[in-house]
């Protein structure tokens, strides 16, 4: 398995605040990958910055060539996709018409394909295709949000907090289906709060606080691990479901 | 007043006021998707109609060498941003946009010969000129400050505006001009005459409208344009530029505008700096619609037409006085109708 996405000693700062600092990433081929860790640790700053929304300093390698330079719209032709936290659909626009625009980078045969495979991912979408974006319930924009990235066909897709505000029976269902996103050989990088549901799905993890890395390996390692079992997942990690 | 006067003063606010409403929605468009308060519209009408109108009286209007050195310009900033990545693809699209697009124009006026052409080809080669300027206006003063302030856009947007109303008074003179109407024919329906040009004005007001509806309604990049307009953030992360809904946006507005132009300067003399005062117009109509509504400022610019010709009637004084006087109003309300906003940054 080759490194998809290798991110070396990245350093992003808000003005004179370190938010990340000297973080070291490397997402492989067909993995899924969590970052785990508090509110306000760094992990949307840093995938933000991985993306090119915030100036990121040290290097971000993408299938092989470095993206550190180019704009956000190029890291997405080149296969590398984010769901921000925020959603950020297009409110005013219908379902179907969000979908399209997610395959704007790509040719129409493409797009088709893309079509089929988000509306079987997601049945949902498909009956509501003409309905507006900002009507949906949370999950569903959650689904739209995904769906619109994948459109797009990307190797890697960077999902922020997936589960934030959702129902669990509704987080239960979009984490099922990230597990499938894998099979259909499509790389997933999941920054995500609910750490035991990430953990569960993802073949590696970082564990990170405070704008560091504090802590990486197997998804299965780092669930036993003594430290993370204390801070993120309570005292009854074997056995309890939170999804 | 009698009925006559009445439909006569009507007919004329409807016709300026579907002038003010092209304008205006060209205003709200680029609003939309970029943040800019395009001032500069008017220069475009002006350009657009003393182009046109120096085409028909046979001269070289001076907006094709504006064109051309824009042009340039562009290409240079273009090259300086692909400095660290130099695909030749993208620098022949440069210099296909850039360079051959105006000169290819300029080549085609020079083969005429200072001979006046048709009517049809002065007005697709001045379409052309205020196209090519409007695009090249994004590329050199707005796209590197894209991501600024609304408060910054604005300032470069007054700037442009003085500099490209300089260049109209080098180019054309203080002298004012007026151009061949597009059709000498007239119908006239009980009292009511209607020219050959109000009627092009009404149908060609319409035929934008709709086109402008189907574009945005039913083709990827006029969808692409609202996403940006929607949420600039989402339309990136969807792989849509910014700068690519921004030129788009620019060569509507500057297109609308130079139609708008066309279609005046046989009914009016224009002058360098008349086009600002009929942008203005448009600006109060799009205030109306609060920088956000396409039919309000359509119909707002109905109702800005409308009052300018009854104040012409009554008070001709005081007639842009009156016009402008009607934005108070609509602001007041709406900065009490409205929760206060931070500016949005992005």
């Amino acid at each position: 398995m080759s490194a998809l996405l290798q991110v070396s000693d990245a350093h992003v700062a808000y003005g004179k605040v370190e938010a990340v600092r000297a973080v070291n990433l490397e997402v492989r081929t067909d993995e899924i990958v969590t970052i785990i860790g508090a509110n306000g640790a760094g992990k949307t700053t840093l995938l933000n910055a991985v993306m090119g929304i915030l100036p990121l300093k040290g290097s971000v390698a993408f299938a092989g060539h470095d993206v550190s330079k180019i704009d956000i719209e190029d890291r997405v032709a080149a296969g590398l996709s984010l769901v921000p936290e925020h959603r950020e659909l297009f409110a005013t626009m219908n379902v179907e018409d969000n979908l399209l625009l997610g395959a704007f980078r790509i040719d129409k045969a493409t797009a088709a394909r893309s079509f089929e495979h988000v509306y079987t991912l997601f049945p949902r979408l498909k009956e509501r295709r003409k309905q507006l974006a900002g009507t949906l319930s949370g999950g569903e924009q959650q689904m739209l949000a995904m769906g619109r990235a994948l459109m797009g066909a990307p190797k890697l897709l960077m999902l922020d907090e997936p589960s934030l505000g959702l129902a669990p029976i509704i987080v239960a269902d979009i984490f099922r289906i990230v597990s499938e996103l894998k099979a259909a050989g499509v790389s997933v990088l999941l920054v995500e709060q609910n750490a035991q549901a990430a953990l569960k799905i993802a073949d590696r993890a970082y564990v990170m606080e405070l704008g560091e890395f504090i802590l990486d390996g197997a998804a299965s390692d780092i669930a036993s691990n003594q430290r993370v079992v204390a801070s993120y997942l309570g005292f009854q990690h074997e056995g309890a479901s939170a999804i | 007043m009698n009925t006559t006067i009445l439909l006569f003063l009507l007919q004329d606010g409807i016709t300026n006021g579907a002038i003010y409403a092209l304008l205006g929605l060209a205003l709200v468009l680029v609003f939309a998707v970029t943040r800019i308060i395009l001032i500069p519209q008017g220069e475009f009408i002006t350009f657009g109609a003393l182009t046109y109108a120096s085409l028909s009286a046979g001269q070289m209007p001076g907006t094709i060498k504006l064109a051309v050195a824009m042009g340039v310009v562009a290409f240079a900033f273009d090259l300086f941003t692909f400095r660290k990545a130099l695909h030749a693809r993208r620098v022949l699209r440069s210099i296909a946009v850039n360079i051959v697009f105006p000169l290819a124009i300029w080549g085609v006026m020079w083969a005429l010969g200072g001979r006046p052409g048709n009517i049809a080809l002065n007005i697709a080669l001045s379409l052309l000129i205020v196209a090519a300027i409007g695009l090249y206006l994004y590329r050199i003063a707005f796209q590197p400050i894209a991501h600024t302030s609304v408060l910054v856009l604005l300032i470069a947007s007054v700037g442009c505006h003085l500099a490209l109303q300089g260049f109209g008074l080098v180019f054309f003179g203080a002298e004012g001009q007026r151009g061949p109407a597009i059709s000498s024919d007239a119908i006239t329906i009980g009292a009511l005459r209607f020219t050959g040009q109000s009627i092009a004005v009404y149908g060609i007001t319409i035929a934008l409208i709709v086109g402008l509806w189907l574009f945005f309604g039913y083709t990827l990049y006029g969808k692409a344009l609202r996403a940006t307009a929607v949420n600039r953030l989402g339309a990136r992360l969807a792989g849509i530029r910014t700068s690519l809904s921004g030129q788009i946006a620019f060569l509507l507005a500057s297109v609308i505008g130079a139609i708008s132009g066309i279609l005046i300067v046989p009914i009016t003399t224009l002058y360098y700096d008349t086009g600002f005062l009929i942008g203005l117009k448009g600006f109060v109509a799009a205030i109306i619609g609060g920088l956000v509504s396409y039919p309000l400022t359509a119909a707002a610019a109905i109702l800005v037409g409308c009052v300018e010709a009854f104040s012409s009637f009554y008070a001709s004084n005081y007639k842009e006085v009156i016009v402008f006087t009607l934005i108070l109003p609509v602001l007041v309300l709406r900065s009490l109708a409205a929760p206060e906003v931070e500016e949005e940054k992005d």
